[in-house]
């Protein structure tokens, strides 16, 4: 079967603390960090968008896969903030890598799992003999709305992973997609910010569908917790991918490589992808790793791989994850972030 | 080809922001004064400088409006358009129209009306005088362009902040006596170290203004000259114009102009004359580096010696080099297409001992250097007593 | 309508497209049709995206696209062999920017035609 054969991470280096956007709003930031177990979320700076994220986690997976580009006959961004309303992302990113122009592309949009669905899509377009290398990215620069409680995580980063036949570096033994209508968060158009359901996200929404696939992917394979090194889930906040795991059965070492979201906050589409990268930076030879994105709506993808030999030539070709979550970061005030993220009405231009 | 004199100069009575003239009025004024000054009423032919009317007025073919204005319908004439450097090169194109017997009595005027348009446009228009797709498109500005000329000085030859602002200091000291002057009054070193930052190492002060303004000289054959004006008839003895690069990255050396170098080349040449025969120099301050590595360029100082030079008063009036005794772009101000005709008026009234307060002592031969964008074009003029 | 000019720089913004010169062996960025040297016959070849800072500013008061992103540093790159281009500084506290300083071409929305119109990409420099 198909599988990775390049990944790429790559997040802003501008953070916001929990602090400080409590301070604002007169929150307990306390209660926001012990309840969310987030620290700090990335912030991208106006020069950033889901492209340009998508674009050099793209290249890293591209300089770890050491192909060449022109072979990369698809090339699928999932986000929930593609910069362009109409206009799709993936084909400035597929221009940037040199991929066009036979090459096969769509954006997609699923909430948090449009990029595990980009993944997937990618994966199998390889397996069908359709295309020889296929990119799937997740990518976002999520937007809560101020004072919201998803304010405190909504943040930015991508993952990008080039899937191929040969030469892989981790194999995709299972896919499984366990989906259902479920209306816990959602954006109108012309809405800037998306609203949530408030509790009714948690089990009705995040767990049932979480923990759904994850049963659903062991038990079409076969497989159980231990037969795992590391498994990453959906990180809306710390606390639900550990919860998850605690339930399913995962131990505190297999989860917590993968789990970036108190330093991180949650990426939406990138949030699992990136977790992947994070465990596919450490792993050795023969690993398994579990992989369960979820999206509102509501779905979840799970994802079985098998980690090859050629993994460990390749991890240190390319930034990892841990090196640029724990790097140099800059911390900015409440005012500079939202002026970071548009958030201060300004004139228009002409006017 | 014939050798050529210029018979009268005239600007419009005061450089500023015009909020009641516009772009035809003060041409207008500019031209008919050089036109008194020069004491002719018909004119053959006319060339305007200009960088930018069209993004500062919303208008092109200033030719035609222009010479039907100033009540020459039907002349021929052209706008000339070598960014910064388009009045110098107007003066330039009416000499040789003059020299090659095409026409007896022309016109050179240079104008620019900047203030109908706020800052980040006049930002903006200014800029497109660099590469638009490779340096406007990044960011770029011209106070950034000459600012990293700046650094690259400051780095190679370890040129001061307190040099630079020597230059404006300098300037405002010799501008304070010019009446047509934007800002005439004097200002300290300490004053330009403290204003605002636009492009670091450059403060605002550092900068030449947004100005409205308007020059004009009117050319003839210098046999003529005499029967013509009682004035003293001012010779065009030389005259250069090169480009370089129009990217600052893609010069063999940011802190040289050898846009400026080959154009003093070759005017010089023309001219018979070395830069130490020269009493005065009117050189393109749109920043207060720009002064310094123009007079490097034009061979007044050694490479990277231009700030000592400046600290140690040599270019100030009573230097042995005086540059820019009419307070330069920076105390006069810097209406970009006009700036290069200007330089020649002040010259002219110089030679002629018209420069009142700010007159140097004994001047018989001055150069004029003109530049567009930051270096990509270069005009140099000599003007000498005939 | 920026969308034609925009669209036929994309090799040169997008995958740091050079023009080498097949009879002497300059390259050009961008890309050009003759040579100093007189060649007019052109290999593209990509450039490094690693070099060091030449020269740089930091823009306090910018031009009208760019009135928002104000103070940004801007430098002249040179990239490993040799060839300059104008680029961005950031990812860098201002004061940090320095002359010879080790940087990286990213890739970053460099300014929009306003709200409603294209977004204009390209590389920026941030520190290697
Ligand atoms: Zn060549």
């Amino acid at each position: 079967m198909a599988g990775i054969v390049g990944w790429g991470c790559h997040m802003p280096r501008h953070r916001v603390k929990v602090e400080e956007i409590a301070k604002v709003w007169g929150a307990d930031a306390q209660a926001y960090k012990k309840g969310l177990n987030v620290q700090e979320k990335s912030v991208p700076a106006p020069d950033t968008d889901t492209i340009t994220l998508s674009v050099t986690a793209a290249r890293r997976a591209v300089a770890r896969a050491g192909v060449d580009p022109a072979a990369i006959g698809a090339c699928y961004v999932g986000s929930e903030s593609h910069p362009y309303a109409v206009k799709p992302s993936g084909t400035t990113v597929a221009e940037v890598l040199g991929a066009t122009p036979e090459c096969r592309c769509a954006d997609f949009e699923f909430a948090c799992k449009a990029g595990t669905e980009a993944m997937t899509v990618a994966l199998r377009l390889v397996d069908a003999g359709e295309v020889t290398y296929a990119l799937g990215i997740g990518a976002d620069t999520s937007q809560g709305a101020p004072g919201d409680a998803l304010e405190y995580t909504a943040s930015a980063g991508a993952a990008a992973f080039l899937m191929g036949a040969d030469n892989l570096v981790a194999e995709c033994e299972h896919t499984y997609s366990y989906m259902t209508d479920t209306a816990d968060f959602w954006r109108r158009e012309y809405q800037y910010y998306p609203q949530h359901a408030g509790r009714f996200t948690g089990e009705p929404a995040y767990f049932k569908h979480v923990l759904g696939c994850a049963k659903g992917i062991l038990d079409k394979a076969g497989l159980k917790p231990e037969d795992f090194a590391y498994c990453v889930f959906h990180q809306p906040n710390g606390k639900f991918p550990a919860t998850v795991a605690k339930k399913l059965g995962f131990k505190k070492e297999q989860w917590e490589q993968g789990l970036l979201c108190p330093l991180l906050g949650n990426t939406y589409s990138g949030s699992s992808p990136m977790g992947l990268t994070a465990i596919l930076d450490v792993v050795k030879p023969g690993d398994r790793i579990l992989h369960v994105s979820y999206g509102s709506g509501a779905g979840s993808d799970g994802f079985v791989f098998r980690c090859t030999d050629r993994i460990a030539e390749v991890q240190k070709l390319a930034p990892q994850t841990r090196e640029l979550l724990e790097g140099e970061r800059f911390y900015l005030q409440y005012g500079e972030y939202a002026k970071f993220r548009g958030k201060i009405i300004m004139n228009v231009k002409g006017a | 080809m014939r050798d050529v004199a210029i018979i009268g100069v005239g600007a419009n009575p005061k450089w500023g922001e015009l909020w009641g003239r516009s772009l035809r009025d003060i041409f207008v004024e500019a031209a008919l004064a050089a036109m008194d000054d020069a004491g002719v009423d018909r004119i053959d032919s006319m060339y305007v400088g200009c960088m930018s009317s069209g993004l500062f007025a919303g208008q092109e073919h200033i030719g035609s409006l222009l010479a039907d204005y100033l009540g020459q319908r039907h002349l021929p004439a052209t706008r000339i358009e070598t960014a910064c450097a388009s009045g110098g090169v107007a003066v330039k194109m009416a000499a040789l129209e003059v020299a090659s017997g095409h026409a007896d009595v022309v016109l050179a005027g240079g104008v620019e009306k900047m203030t109908d348009v706020g800052g980040a446009d006049a930002t903006y228009a200014l800029g497109t005088a660099a590469d638009a797709e490779y340096e406007c498109y990044h960011g770029a500005t011209f106070p950034g362009l000459y600012a990293m000329i700046a650094r690259a000085h400051m780095d190679r030859y370890g040129t001061t902040a307190e040099m630079l602002a020597q230059v404006a200091v300098k300037n405002h000291d010799n501008g304070a006596l010019n009446p047509m002057a934007q800002y005439p009054f004097k200002i300290t070193a300490e004053r330009v170290l403290n204003s605002i930052m636009i492009a670091d190492p450059l403060h605002i002060l550092d900068c030449s203004p947004i100005t409205d303004g308007a020059a004009a000289a009117v050319l003839c054959p210098l046999e003529t000259a005499k029967k013509l004006t009682k004035k003293q008839p001012v010779k065009v003895a030389g005259f250069g114009q090169a480009t370089d690069a129009i990217q600052l990255a893609q010069r063999e050396d940011m802190t040289w102009l050898e846009s400026t170098a080959q154009a003093a080349a070759r005017a010089y040449e023309m001219a018979g004359v070395e830069a130490k025969d020269i009493d005065l120099f009117e050189v393109h301050d749109c920043f207060t580096i720009a002064e310094l590595v123009v007079m490097e360029s034009l061979g007044l100082v050694g490479k990277g010696e231009g700030g000592k030079a400046t600290l140690e008063g040599r270019t100030a009036r009573d230097g042995d080099i005086p540059v820019n005794a009419s307070g330069g772009l920076k105390s006069k101000g810097h209406p970009v297409g006009a700036t290069g005709v200007a330089q020649v008026m002040e010259v002219v009234k110089q030679l002629r001992g018209e420069a009142g307060d700010r007159q140097i002592k004994d001047a018989k031969r001055g150069l004029t250097q003109n530049m567009g964008g930051s270096g990509g074009s270069s005009v140099v003029h000599i003007l000498e007593v005939a | 309508m920026p969308s034609a000019s925009y669209t036929r720089e994309i090799p040169q913004r997008y995958r740091l497209e050079a023009g080498k010169c097949s009879s002497c062996g300059k390259i050009y960025y961008p890309p050009r049709l003759v040579c100093v040297c007189g060649g007019r016959d052109f290999e593209t070849v990509a450039l490094s995206d690693t070099g060091k800072v030449v020269t740089y500013t930091i823009i306090r008061v910018g031009p009208s696209d760019f009135v928002e992103e104000v103070p940004y540093g801007l430098g002249i790159v040179e990239v490993d062999g040799g060839v300059r281009l104008m680029a961005q500084l950031v990812d860098v506290p201002l004061d940090d920017i320095k002359t010879g300083m080790p940087v990286r071409l990213e890739f970053r929305k460099i300014y929009q035609e306003g709200e409603a119109g294209i977004i204009c990409y390209g590389h920026k420099a941030v520190p290697a």
